[in-house]
């Protein structure tokens, strides 16, 4: 479950996964990295998608780094 | 049977803005009598048991109330996510540390334009500077911040510069909401509704920004639903995801209903978790068994739920009709009439816009 000012998402279990990865450290190819540890068939540009879609929504920050 | 994600609550109707555009009932004497911090206290523990996760923190004015701090930490002790809707009058930094420190998980703050005459004008008392000290305040405790401007025929010419501003205040979403016309709004509405021309314009502002600030700021562009061919898909459907609490306890599927002839449902006769499963009030349009034609058999009658049941009930005297917005319903005259004044090459904008008053408590 993901809460912004105005919107509850539900998330399925894959969003859940990618986000729970999220922790302001670690970058989003080691994150693609982990989440291929530990599922398979893992498309790096899903990932990439959806994390372009939060922080289109300001729910994550892409660090500068 | 569903379970509401979110519950508005309107801490009271008290107001130091007078906006044309509000949607507060007209009646606001009748709301005198508010809750006390004990009993939404209680409302809240009974609306998390129920399913709740968000709390909007409303009014009027939710800061007018002197229990605000107390009632954000009672709800971030339950888990609630917490929302604060709020002109930003009474948001001095001192409050907002307390704010702060109670675990207030967002800050939603109304401006009327992007320029003080023009703001304070429309909000009918000086706001604009204090508004901006505050927006300033909010990004400074790392709150994450919602810019809301409601739109209107007064201020949808100026939407570059809101767009700017919302951009030098590093807010990180920007809602441009055009009127939505109830309660104050539909007694004004001949002098808030924007013309064809003037919408036009601002989509085309608001789709350049969207691409120039992506990732940036968050841009939501709430249509105006009298220029839409379908209605809105109210409230996400009648009794679905969410309820609103009163200033004087009464539960309603949504702020507006105070107005609709239904039975009443109050905090202080029932439970809300009898209120929302049982209550004649939120049983009364809930699914689509309740639909009239053209509504019943239209394929998008589990998309749309036939729109507002308070438009309906406001523009035809009748609740269970279709929303008058959709162009498929026998009453979209109402509609179109309302747009072709809006468009009339004499309309001046000129007209009186009655402002709303600020209600004083009894309490």
């Amino acid at each position: 479950m993901l809460l912004g000012p105005e919107s509850v998402s539900v998330l399925n279990p894959t969003g859940a996964a990618i986000l729970d990865l999220c922790d302001g450290q670690r970058t989003v190819a080691e994150i693609v990295g982990e989440l291929r540890e530990e599922y398979d068939h893992v498309v790096g540009d899903e990932v990439r998608n959806f994390l372009a879609r939060l922080v289109a929504k300001r729910c994550v920050e892409l660090g500068d780094d | 049977m569903t379970r509401p994600f979110g519950l508005l609550a309107e801490l009271t109707y008290a107001c130091p803005l007078h906006c044309a555009y509000c949607s507060n009932p007209l009646n606001l004497a009748d709301y005198r009598d508010e809750l006390t911090t004990t009993q939404w206290q209680r409302v809240l523990t009974e609306a998390r048991d129920l399913g709740v996760l968000q709390l909007h923190l409303s009014g009027g004015e939710p800061l007018q109330r002197r229990d605000v701090v107390e009632i954000v930490s009672s709800a971030n002790e339950l888990g609630l996510y917490t929302n604060l809707i709020t002109s930003a009058l009474g948001l001095s930094s001192r409050r907002a540390e307390q704010l702060k420190a109670a675990g207030l998980d967002h800050v939603q703050i109304s401006i009327q334009a992007d320029e003080q005459a023009e703001s304070d004008r429309i909000a009918g008392t000086p706001s604009f500077e204090r508004k901006i000290t505050a927006a300033r305040l909010v990004r400074e405790l790392d709150w994450p911040l919602t810019l809301n401007v409601v739109l209107t025929r007064q201020n949808i010419n100026r939407i570059d510069g809101i767009l700017r501003m919302a951009e030098q205040l590093h807010a990180d979403r920007l809602e441009l909401a055009n009127t939505q016309y109830y309660g104050w709004a539909l007694r004004n509405r001949a002098a808030l509704l924007p013309s064809r021309s003037q919408l036009e314009r601002a989509e085309v502002a608001v789709r350049a920004a969207r691409e120039r600030l992506a990732g940036q700021l968050e841009i939501i562009y709430v249509i105006p639903d009298y220029y839409s061919q379908y209605p809105k898909p109210c409230m996400d459907g009648w009794g679905q995801r969410q309820l609103t609490v009163a200033p004087n306890g009464d539960v309603l599927p949504c702020p507006a209903a105070q107005a609709l002839p239904l039975p009443r449902a109050s905090v202080h006769e029932d439970s809300l978790a009898r209120i929302w499963e049982d209550s004649a009030l939120f049983q009364r349009f809930r699914g689509t068994a309740w639909m009239p034609d053209p509504c019943r058999s239209c394929e998008r009658r589990e998309l749309d739920f036939g729109g507002c049941r308070c438009q309906a009930f406001q523009l035809t005297g009748d609740a269970a009709r279709t929303d008058p917005v959709c162009h498929l319903s026998p009453d979209h005259g109402i509609v179109t009439e309302a747009v072709r004044a809006a468009n009339e090459p004499a309309h001046s904008g000129e007209a009186v816009l009655v402002p709303r008053p600020h209600p004083r408590r009894s309490a």
